[in-house]
Parts: C-alpha cells; structure tokens; sequence
C-alpha cells in the first residue's frame, strides 16, 4: 500500500498568538452572562405544565362537587402495571347524589407501580379520572407513595362537565313521576 | 348418567350445511351443541317456553312433499325446500328430519338488530354501575348482533330503582325486558308464585304480588337467570365486577344432595357462589341458603391456628403432642359426615392401625324435597364406602360408657361438636382430646390439642352424595397462613403418604376401583351402592333422588 504524506499547513502569525481563539471563548461567556438563563431553581421555580400532559393521576369532581367516580372498576381492569385498586360502595339512601347508586369507598393508585400510560382516563366511561399537571410524587415510605381517595380528590380538584348526564337523568324521572300524579 | 337406549339422531341443514343433531330436541340447545349460537334472553332450558323476547327469531323451512303422493318434491335432484314465509323463534321449534335453518340470512340479521333496538329504546344503559355488566346477555348480544347506535330521540321511561323484591333480592326495572324467566322460575320451580308484570306497554313492570315478597329459599336463582341486570343479588350487589373473580367448581356442604357449585373468589376472598349445571343433581339451581356458606371462611369464631392445652402454638407442636396421644393408645375417633372421602379414608385406616372404634354422628333435619335433603352433611355415605362406619345411624351412647369405664383413654374428634351430641364437657375431660375443627366450640374449647381445619373451600377433596354420585371439588382460596388441609395431619398420624391416596383408595376401597381424584369427569360418577341397599337413609324425596323403593 503506498504511503500518502499529508502536508502540515504552517500557522498564520495571527494564528501564533491564540488571540482570535482568546476572543472567540470570551463572546460566548459574554453572550451567556448577558442572556436571560434556561434553567430553573426546580424545588423553588416550577416549569409551565402544557395543556394535554399526562402527570400523576388523580380523581375529581363535578361543578357542583359531585363525585364523578361510579367505581366501576375499568380502570382498575385496563391498568397495565396494575396500580390501581378500588373497593367499590353504595351512596347512602340519604345523600343527594342516591340516584347515581355507586361511588368508591376506597380508591388507591400506586404511584410506585404507575406508569403515567392514561389509559385509566381514556377507559373512564364518567371522565372520573384525569391525568393533570403534577408531574411530581415523592415521599419517604411506600405508603406515602400510595395515593389514597381523599388525596387523589385533592390532587384532581374539579373539572368543567359538559354533560350533567345523572342530574339530567334525576330531572326527567321527576318529570315523569310528576306527569302521572 | 348415560342411558343404554340413546336417542336416534337426524340430520338438519343448518346455512346449506348439513349436521347430525338428536331427534326431539329443542332447536335452540341442539343448535349449541352443534356450536351455532342462537341469541336468546327469554328461553332457558330448565322452564317452560314463553318465546316472548323474539330475540331468537329464524328462517325455517322444510323438505315440500307432493299433496296427493306424499313424496318429496325434487328440483334439481335434491329436495325442494318450503321455506316458512316469516321468521319463526327457534325457541319454540323443535328438531325434525331434513329441517332448513338459516341463521345468517340478510333477514335474521334484520330480525336480531330490530329486536335489539327495541329492547334497548328504554334501556338506561347504565352498565358502569350494574353488577351484571361482564356477564349480561343484553350487553353481548347488543355488541354482536345490535346496529351499534340508536334512533330513538325522545326521552326513555324512568321506572322504579332499587326495589328491594326480597330480603336477598333487589330490582331495577328500568334494566327488565320483560322476558319473564323469574316469573316462570317461581311458578314453576321454586312453586312460590310472587312475581307478576303489572301496567301495559313500555310501562309494563314487574312487581312482588301485593302484600308479598319474593323471599323463599331459591329466590337468588331469579337472579342467575336474569340475562340483564335487573334483579341482583344484595348479598353481592357493588361488591366487585365479575371479570376479577376466579371461578372454581365446587359441592355445596349445605347436605347430602352434593349440589354442584362455582365459587367467585379474586386474591383469596370469596364474593359469591352460584350454582353450576349437573342435570343428575342440581340441573341449575341451588338454595339461597347455600349460597352464603362462603361468610364461614372470615367467621369470628374460626380457628386460624394451633393450640395445646389452650396456648397458642406452632401447628408443628401441636402435631407432635397429638402424635404422642394418639401413640399412648386406647384411642378412640369421632369421624365426620363433614370429611372428603380421603380423609375418611385415612381416618379409618388410623382406626385399623390402632384398633380404634370410630363414631360417625348423623345430622338429621328438615328437608325441602327439593334441593335440601333430610341429611345435612355431604358426605355421609363416603363414610360408608371408606369403611370408617357400618350403620346409617350412630351415637355416641357407647362411646361415652367406654369413657366412664375407662376403656377409652384418648380421643380424636374431627369436625365434630361432641357436646351437641351427648358427651358432656366434664366427661371430655376425663379423656386426652385431639381437635381438628374449622371454628370454636364447646368441644375445642376443653380439647388437649385443637389443629386448625380447611373450609371445603381451601381443600380439595371429593364427597359422595345421597345417590352414591362420587363428586370432586379443588380448591378455591388458599387457608389461614401456617394451617395445613386435614389430609397432611390425617396422613401424617397413619403414617400414608398424601400424594398417592388416590392409589391407595382405588386399592383398597371396592368401589372405587380405577378411580382418582383428577379422573372423576365433572359431573361425578355413580358408584356401585349395592353393599348398602340394606340400610335406611333419612333422605326423602328429591329434585333428582327419590329413595329406594319410591318410583322417581
């Protein structure tokens, strides 16, 4: 194989004294002392969520503070990792939302076993369960990583209803219990 | 059980292919067997036929037969087909020679989707809250044969929620088609007609009689056969969706009728039991009161662990002081109509090696004539043919005079209350007692050793039911940590090993020659009962029994 002798090219006298070089590196720590930075102080700055994310799941409630959650249990069925858990009960004969007939009793999401997938929110036939802005779960034991009914009602706070299907439900059984007295 | 005389098969013609079904038949079971699914809500094959939902509506049609010669008019070479110019319901039909089927045709179709619709108009579609959801045949059937929307735009008719029809029963009507299977089941069945429709048209209810309620002792089998959700059980009611149970096949231990059973159980809780078709026993019907023998598991009273002389222990412990009990000799045992076959088996064979005397109480009651026989233990007779006792009927008379005398030093009891039977506290504690029970008594509370007993639904076992049926069942749920099944002690104490019992049986037990607990098919195997046709049975008449020398 025939050897191929690549030429050096000599520096330039500017080259020599590293100056440019010199100039080039104080622009750039110049430009960055000067421009707004991109990082955050995490714990103290938060980033702005965007609308769509899937963060920690949680569950919420009706304009009106009604619970949406039937306890169905699909979501507990289509859960990949199996994080969820629910004991499903009846509403008391006395209470105002009786017509709907089935709430949780006890809700628990795992968060050490949840994926952050959604397939909860997509499965949920009462849009009960939604994945929302927080992006952020930690704690210092298992248990606290187990997010219980009250602090998934907590985290999820209460969501705009398009539908009001049971109060529609409630109103046009009156209606009709009505007509026939 | 097979019948010598079979019944002669034909052929149908089922979509242009020709099957062999047997004659007589109802079209819809015999178009089942075949694999071909008729939708239906309101025919079942245990009652009588109401062909009212029209879900199962068919093309039918006939070889045509010249009028004047009565031959088969031929086209083409093959039988000319008289087609019926309306659908029929399959329902009502029964087999016949070279019957023509459709089940596919543009028309059927039409029939399923319009039949659908209609039935959904005033349907509240609340599947996320009805605990029939996952094994409603409204919810199937509207998948697979409906239109998949609606039409219907005005508002749907609100109809009472949450009634409750009985003590175990509760209706939702807006959820009824009407298809009158319950109605049927009481008049018919359970001979206790309650329920009724009331009102006309899409206002047309079903309702408790006034003044009555629906709550005899087959009322749950109502809910078993509602295809919707309308009647559920409130025993079950919100407790969980039944695509997380695992269903095991089971025998009720309600008594000696061995009513084949399925338990619902997810991560080693039960939810429910429900009867399980045996047309020789139960066909598909089982009391209420069966039912809630599964709350025997999480009772109070149940005994979770081993104990010595009232102190808790290792059950390793309390294994080895009953060993040495059992070895001092002069023992006798106290068996139980409550043990499988194969721990009768080994009991008797630890009598033999201690030339023990065995006791096996009966528990006589009140029978139903139906599906609840006058002996309240399953498996009385398996204490029969495993040879731990003679007679239909002992007590414990000589039993308690050997005590006294002193003949009997030692005693092992298993699952048996002695006290409810004759021997008292103080005699019992004249004696060293050995317990294997499954919840506190009086019996367990003065025995030396008490060993933790399995429930029949942590153990496998077989029992043998009042028509000599030799019935398996496996286990459901596993037991209380750190207890083992009766079997490992009983094995244990006769010095046999548990895993080739079934050997040990087939052996040595007549008549259950070539059998072993995975081979029983599932719906049991009748025995050869003829050593006991000598002895009388407390058992009466029954849904599928009547006693020797009554015509059935």
């Amino acid at each position: 194989m025939a050897i191929k002798i690549v030429e050096r090219r000599p520096l330039s006298f500017l080259e020599k004294t590293y100056l440019p070089q010199i100039i080039a590196g104080l622009k750039v720590t110049w430009d960055n002392l000067v421009k707004p930075p991109v990082t955050l102080q995490y714990p103290e700055e938060r980033p702005v969520i965007p609308n769509g994310y899937r963060g920690v799941p949680t569950l919420v409630r009706d304009p009106q503070g009604r619970e949406k959650c039937v306890s169905c249990q699909l979501c507990e069925f289509v859960c990949p990792p199996k994080a969820i858990r629910i004991t499903p009960g009846e509403i008391l004969e006395t209470a105002d939302n009786n017509h709907v007939e089935k709430a949780p009793k006890e809700f628990d999401i795992d968060m050490l076993r949840c994926i952050y997938c959604g397939l909860c929110q997509e499965v949920c036939p009462e849009e009960a369960i939604w994945l929302q802005g927080q992006y952020s779960m930690t704690g210092m034991t298992r248990e606290e990583m187990v997010n219980n009914k009250d602090k998934l009602y907590e985290l999820g706070g209460t969501l705009p209803d398009s539908h009001y299907k049971w109060d529609k439900k409630k109103a046009e059984a009156e209606r009709q219990q009505n007509e026939q007295h | 059980m097979v019948t010598d005389n079979k019944p002669p098969l034909i052929s149908i013609n089922v979509d242009g292919v020709e099957h062999q079904v047997v004659a007589g038949t109802n079209l819809v079971d015999a178009l089942a067997k075949i694999g071909k699914e008729v939708p239906h809500y309101c025919y079942h094959p245990k009652l009588t036929i109401a062909g009212n939902c029209r879900m199962c509506l068919v093309e039918l049609g006939s070889p045509m037969r010249d009028r004047a010669t009565n031959e088969v008019i031929l086209e083409n070479g093959k039988p000319k087909i008289g087609w019926q110019p309306k659908p029929a319901i399959a329902c009502a039909t029964n087999v016949s020679p070279g019957l023509h089927v459709k089940l596919d045709s543009p028309e059927v179709k039409a029939c399923r989707e319009g039949v659908t619709e209609m039935l959904l108009l005033n349907h509240p579609l609340d599947c996320p809250i009805c605990d029939q959801a996952g094994e409603c045949k409204l919810q199937e059937f509207s998948a697979e044969y409906g239109k998949g929307y609606s039409r219907y735009v005005d508002e749907k008719n609100a109809k009472p929620k949450k009634t409750r029809l009985g003590p175990r029963v509760t209706l939702d009507d807006e959820r009824c088609i009407l298809c009158s299977r319950c109605v049927r089941f009481c008049n018919d069945i359970a001979k206790d007609p309650v329920l009724g429709f009331v009102n006309r048209g899409s206002f047309n209810t079903l309702t408790c009689f006034p003044g009555k309620e629906l709550n005899n002792n087959y009322s749950l089998n109502t809910v078993d056969i509602c295809p919707v959700g309308a009647l559920t059980s409130t025993d079950f009611r919100f407790k969980m969706r039944v695509w997380f149970l695992k269903k095991t096949p089971s025998i009720c231990t309600e008594s000696s009728v061995g009513v084949n059973t399925t338990i619902w159980s997810r991560e080693g809780k039960i939810y429910r039991i429900t009867p399980r078709q045996n047309d020789a026993v139960n066909d598909t019907w089982m009391a209420d009161s069966g039912r809630e023998l599964y709350k025997q598991v999480e009772d109070a009273h149940r005994i979770t662990s081993a104990s010595v002389k009232g102190t808790k222990t290792s059950v390793d412990i309390a294994f080895n002081t009953a060993s040495e009990i059992i070895k001092s000799g002069h023992l006798a045992i106290v068996g139980s109509g409550h043990l499988t076959v194969e721990e009768q088996y080994l009991l008797s064979d630890l009598a033999k090696k201690h030339s023990a005397k065995t006791y096996v109480p009966a528990h006589t009651g009140k029978g139903d004539g139906m599906l609840i026989s006058e002996d309240h233990t399953p498996n009385f007779r398996g204490a029969l043919v495993t040879g731990l006792t003679q007679n239909a009927a002992v007590d414990l008379k000589a039993l308690s005079s050997d005590i006294e005398s002193g003949k009997v030093k030692s005693l092992l009891i298993c699952r048996e209350d002695v006290t409810t039977l004759g021997l008292s506290a103080q005699l019992l504690s004249k004696v060293r007692v050995i317990v294997i029970a499954t919840h506190k008594n009086a019996t367990t509370d003065t025995a030396e050793v008490v060993l933790p007993g399995l429930t029949v639904f942590e153990r496998s076992g077989s029992f043998i039911n009042c028509q000599f049926r030799l019935q398996s069942f496996v286990q459901a749920i596993p037991g209380p940590a750190g207890t083992l099944p009766d079997s490992s002690y009983l094995a244990r104490f006769a010095g046999l090993n548990v895993n080739s019992l079934w050997k040990e049986l087939a052996q040595h037990v007549p008549a259950l020659a070539g059998l072993a607990h995975g081979k029983i098919p599932e719906d049991g195997v009748v025995i050869d009962s003829s050593k006991w046709s000598s002895l009388t049975f407390p058992e009466g008449r029954l849904l599928k029994f009547a006693p020797a020398g009554v015509t059935a």
